[in-house]
């Protein structure tokens, strides 16, 4: 029997299999964003604002940097035994200039990967319990013609 | 004229993998310090202590520990976290109950008992705390956020993995001799670029590892130095500073950086930072240094902290490093006690070892390692939930 997806974490990001999107807010005042979400005030010094919006991120942006985990991470890390390395890139998405931390998606390497790529956002697994799938944002590479020497 | 105060003593617990209480390290290296200096315990004013996490409650109040473990003295005491940076905060706060007048003398002692392997998170279902997020959501360790920033300097500037084990040989050649290092081991680059890669493009000799020990500082007034001793070496400038807003480089523990929409950006990023304060306060530059302790937690972190310190421009750090600049002999020596590359990081000990490498220097007590004529040198290092640190010390 199939295992029910659940989000790793509520509120972070929508569960839209087509469009995913990270949950951040906005300062309604000066406009400037926030990831994970602040919810009671704006953390920007120059602005008096306390009321936050919640807002969906954009989907894509420029691969600012990546590496990967050749080693299992300890816990909280649920690692699957074998583990199997992955990448993790920090991607700049172009709207709300912040630079977000994510797992690459599966199957793609470090040497698939160069800085100023393209990245979209996608879920996938994180781990799994005896009735769970627990599902978390990934980044992979905009399959496009601008990055075709690596997908 | 900035104002100083002095260092009477220094002393050290041989950095290893002890497996003992952290108590005694810093014990030991307290009374080093005090030997150093010329003065007793019952001499003490003021007792800072560096905290440690990873030790229960004697490790949350470091202070009172080792006033305890001392015998105590009645002097008062604070117990400073800052991470990494832990060790400068406590020299901070001594440094600043002196220029207050609040005492004349004080005692800085840092010591840990670290645990195998990665650094973990404190256990618990801790949904709040990003130091446990990050490991549950993403499993970014430490070197992943070193392998982001070794990848963003290939990246940027052409360094290569050539570079990076370059800066590991060069720091192993300066610290195998140190007999409080605990890598007594030159490696070859050979033997750098064969070990297992942990976080591409860093391999695990490439890595700070982390360390039992413990170091400690006597400081005191340029007034009660006068009556101790004939030449102290001095203390220019301290500086802790955190980030401007907005942030823009992921640090640790953090998912994202500060979003830069709509906001201004502060005139110097924080890396730059950190330095510039103790430059300031201390009315020097990087022109003035004769050495230099950075903090290597991987071997190209060290070439991103030429930079930040000013020793060179940005992209410029791996010709200072292959010219020779940053080795014992050429212009500014980097890490000669072996950096964090041959101690692996005690935290809260560590960056008040990086103080008593600079004392020794500025004495011309280190021996082996000594670096010729040194009378200006500056330690640097940065602890997680962004804590900057930097001492300047000169004779």
């Amino acid at each position: 029997m199939a295992k029910t997806p659940v989000p790793a974490i509520e509120g972070w990001f929508t569960q839209d299999a087509n469009d995913p999107r990270l949950l951040g807010s906005q300062c309604t005042t000066c406009k400037n964003y926030f990831f994970p979400k602040e919810s009671t005030f704006c953390r920007n010094p120059a602005c008096d604002g306390n009321e936050l919006a919640e807002v969906p991120l954009g989907r894509r942006g420029k691969l600012w940097s990546f590496t990967n985990n050749c080693y299992p991470p300890p816990a909280p890390y649920v690692a699957t035994d074998p583990f199997e390395p992955y990448a993790i890139a920090a991607v700049e998405l172009p709207e709300e200039k912040i630079v977000i931390l994510g797992q690459v998606e599966p199957g793609i390497g470090v040497d698939q990967l160069e800085a100023g790529m393209e990245m979209e956002l996608v879920l996938g697994p994180l781990y799994e319990d005896e009735e769970h799938e627990y599902l978390i944002w990934k980044w992979r590479p905009v399959r496009s013609a601008s990055n075709a020497q690596s997908v | 004229m900035a104002r100083e105060v002095a260092i009477l003593g220094v002393g050290m617990h041989p950095w290893g993998k002890w497996g003992r209480n952290f108590v005694e390290y810093g014990v030991h290296a307290a009374k080093a310090a005090l030997k150093d200096a010329g003065v007793t315990w019952q001499d003490i004013q003021f007792v800072a202590g560096g905290d440690t996490m990873r030790n229960g409650y004697p490790g949350y109040v470091a202070g009172a520990t080792f006033s305890q473990a001392l015998g105590w003295n009645g002097a008062p005491v604070a117990s400073n976290y800052g991470a990494c940076a832990t060790g400068v905060q406590a020299i901070n706060t001594a440094r600043a109950h002196i220029l207050a007048g609040f005492c004349d003398v004080a005692l800085v002692v840092g010591a840990d008992t670290a645990p195998k392997g990665f650094f973990a998170p404190q256990g618990g279902e801790r949904l709040d705390d990003p130091d446990w997020l990050r490991f549950r959501l993403l499993g970014a360790t430490n070197p992943v956020y070193f392998g982001l920033y070794a990848r963003r300097r290939m990246e940027l500037y052409g360094a290569t993995e050539l570079d990076f084990a370059r800066v590991k040989v060069k720091n192993s050649q300066h610290g195998y001799t140190n007999p409080y290092a605990r890598y007594k081991k030159a490696f070859t680059l050979e033997q750098v670029l064969e070990s297992p890669m942990v976080s591409d493009p860093l391999r695990l000799l490439q890595i700070c590892a982390t360390s039992d020990g413990g170091a400690a500082i006597v400081l005191c007034s340029t007034d009660f130095a006068r009556k101790h001793s004939t030449d102290p070496v001095r203390i220019a400038g301290v500086s802790t500073v955190t980030p401007q807003y907005p942030n823009t480089v992921i640090e640790m523990p953090n998912f994202a950086t500060d979003s830069a929409a709509g906001v201004e950006m502060p005139d110097t990023p924080f890396r730059d930072s950190i330095a510039k304060a103790a430059y300031e306060e201390a009315q020097l530059g990087p022109e003035d240094l004769n050495l230099a302790e950075v903090y290597d937690l991987s071997s190209a972190l060290e070439l991103d902290w030429y930079e930040n310190i000013g020793l060179c421009n940005p992209g410029e750090a791996e010709k200072l490093l292959n010219d020779g600049d940053t080795t014992i002999g050429g212009r500014v020596p980097v890490n000669p006690s072996g950096g964090l590359g041959c101690f692996g990081e005690a935290v809260p000990a560590q960056a008040i070892a990086q103080v008593c490498e600079l004392t020794w220097q500025l004495r011309g007590e280190a021996g082996e390692r000594q670096v010729e004529n040194a009378k200006v040198g500056l330690s640097v290092n940065q602890g997680l939930f962004g804590h900057g640190s930097s001492v300047i010390v000169k004779r």
